[in-house]
């Protein structure tokens, strides 16, 4: 295991992603609401370029005491990965898959010592 | 290369922002472009007999090929207009397309899209096409349209046989030449039947043209007598006929669902269903038995319900289908199939339904690029229960061997 410095945490905007790679492993390292996240660039799907891939906010629906369904919003606290290729959406707190735990992304362990981020390969 | 970054090896990809619709289909596709090379695709003949052109894109130039003056006066009329938004003309319109990239998640699949295609010695429409073959490691492209697909709910006949046949002088002259690794399965205006003669006789011999399609949203029985030297006419020419499916919001039971993912599930399968429920029953596979049918972008899931509820039925009522000389689940077995999209959720279904179908055999690779839910050749090529040859049947030799002009 060796920790890989991507960069400074000055230079991740909210919502900013930076993608590195040792030609073997493609990583993406997210910064989504001041928390660095890091994933492999493979969809578990089909191998597509998850990390190339837009934030989306989780969509959420709300119903009513009489379980009639009032409306949809976007959650203001949860973000998800979306897989451009077929848009299988990753949650990302934990790397799966919303509707199942059975998909999920290769995570790896990031790491912000003194402005510096780094992933843990 | 990024000297900020410590652990040796690593480097900037440069990539800080996500695919649009705007990516260039070589960055959108280099991780399949990756996997052809650790495949060794290039050593494998593979065929997908099924992409999509976006001839709306390229309407302006199609509605010039239409045939009747009456018609075309119409069309370019509202091309003459310099404020005016020439969109569709002539078309008729089945609602919730737009639908398909699910906002926006899945920027490859929007119909309009703004990529640079800076290749000026093929048409433009080429430019894309040539990009998802190569990278995906593709031989041969079949090339269907993406608004067409609706073509035989148009209420004026004239129309749905005018573009049929205009989108297939456009295909044939303007776009095909550009890349001989492009084909097309032509058209067929069916709901009326002198015009698809008509048709055959102008392409069946076109290089081109490997064969003939009838798109499945349309309320057209295809047991009609009035079909019969259609198939027969393919048949002695040894030309495969093709139902692309395809989605119908008009349709009564599907004006039920509100969500595109409904709609979409069901309206893709039900059309080819209601098909093959009546070209099994009505014996045409006995009447026509060297005419090859594939069955387009239903997926695989539907043929083991076809497959077990016609065999359950027909084996009460035998007497309502007396061409038939052996159980429907036979017939089906008998047709071709292609993959796209192929519901592998559940791998022991899969795997049997690939043994009902006698998929080594029988099935097609297809990848509907570049719809938001292709199929890349590697979901064949990831199949643990699948012989190697089985493999190499699925992307190519099964197409190759029915299609003579492959």
């Amino acid at each position: 295991m060796a920790d890989v410095f991507v960069g400074y945490r000055s230079e991740f905007q909210d919502g900013s992603r930076k993608l590195v790679t040792n030609d073997r492993l493609e990583i993406g390292v997210f910064c989504v609401k001041d928390e660095f996240y890091a994933f492999l660039n493979s969809c578990p799907h089909q191998g597509g370029p998850v990390c190339q891939g837009r934030i989306m906010p989780r969509v959420e629906e709300h119903l009513s005491a009489e379980q009639k369904s009032i409306r949809m919003s976007f959650s203001e606290d949860e973000f998800h990965l979306v897989c451009p290729w077929h848009g299988y959406e990753f949650r990302f707190a934990t790397g799966k898959h919303p509707g199942s735990d059975a998909y999920g992304l290769r995570r790896f362990e990031t790491r912000v010592e003194e402005d510096k981020v780094y992933v843990r390969v | 290369m990024d000297d900020r970054i410590s652990q040796p090896g690593f480097r900037d990809m440069g990539i800080n922002g996500p695919l649009t619709s705007e990516s260039d289909t070589r960055e959108t596709l280099r991780h399949a472009a990756k996997y052809r090379d650790k495949m060794g695709f290039k050593d494998y003949f593979i065929v997908d007999l099924d992409t999509h052109h976006v001839e709306t894109s390229s309407w302006n130039e199609i509605i010039e090929f239409v045939e009747d003056p009456i018609l075309r006066e119409e069309a370019l009329s509202f091309k003459r207009k310099p404020d005016s938004r020439l969109g569709t003309v002539l078309y008729h319109a089945n609602g919730g397309m737009f639908s398909q990239s699910v906002s926006g998640r899945i920027p490859h699949s929007n119909l309009s899209p703004g990529e640079p295609r800076d290749d000026k010695t093929v048409h433009p429409d080429v430019v894309p096409l040539r990009r998802a073959m190569d990278s995906f490691g593709i031989d041969r492209m079949i090339m269907f349209p993406n608004a067409l697909l609706q073509i035989g709910t148009h209420p004026n006949i004239k129309i749905e046989t005018n573009l049929a046949f205009a989108y297939a002088k456009f295909l044939t002259e303007v776009v095909l030449p550009g890349d001989p690794r492009l084909k097309t399965m032509a058209l067929l205006p069916f709901s009326d039947p002198d015009a698809c003669e008509r048709m055959i006789e102008m392409y069946g011999d076109h290089p081109s043209v490997i064969g003939f399609s009838i798109t499945s949203v349309r309320y057209s029985p295809v047991h009609d007598n009035k079909y019969m030297r259609i198939y027969r006419m393919l048949e002695e020419r040894g030309l495969p006929l093709s139902f692309h499916a395809g989605f119908n919001w008009q349709d009564g039971y599907l004006r039920q669902l509100d969500k595109f993912i409904t709609m979409h599930a069901i309206s893709f399968v039900l059309c080819n269903m209601v098909h093959m429920a009546n070209w099994v029953m009505h014996g045409l596979c006995e009447r026509f038995p060297k005419l090859p049918v594939v069955w387009i972008e239903s997926g695989l899931a539907y043929l083991p319900f076809m497959m077990q509820r016609l065999d359950n039925e027909y084996l009460m009522r035998q007497s309502e289908a007396p061409l038939l000389k052996k159980l429907p689940s036979e017939y089906i077995r008998d047709m071709y199939h292609c993959c796209q999209p192929m519901e592998r959720t559940n791998m022991k279904l899969l795997q049997a339904t690939f043994e009902a179908i006698d998929a080594e055999n029988r099935l097609l690779y297809s990848s509907d690029w570049p719809h938001w839910d292709f199929d890349a050749p590697s979901i064949i090529t990831d199949l643990a229960f699948v012989s190697e040859q089985g493999k190499r049947n699925i992307l190519g030799e099964n197409a190759r061997r029915i299609y003579k002009k492959l």
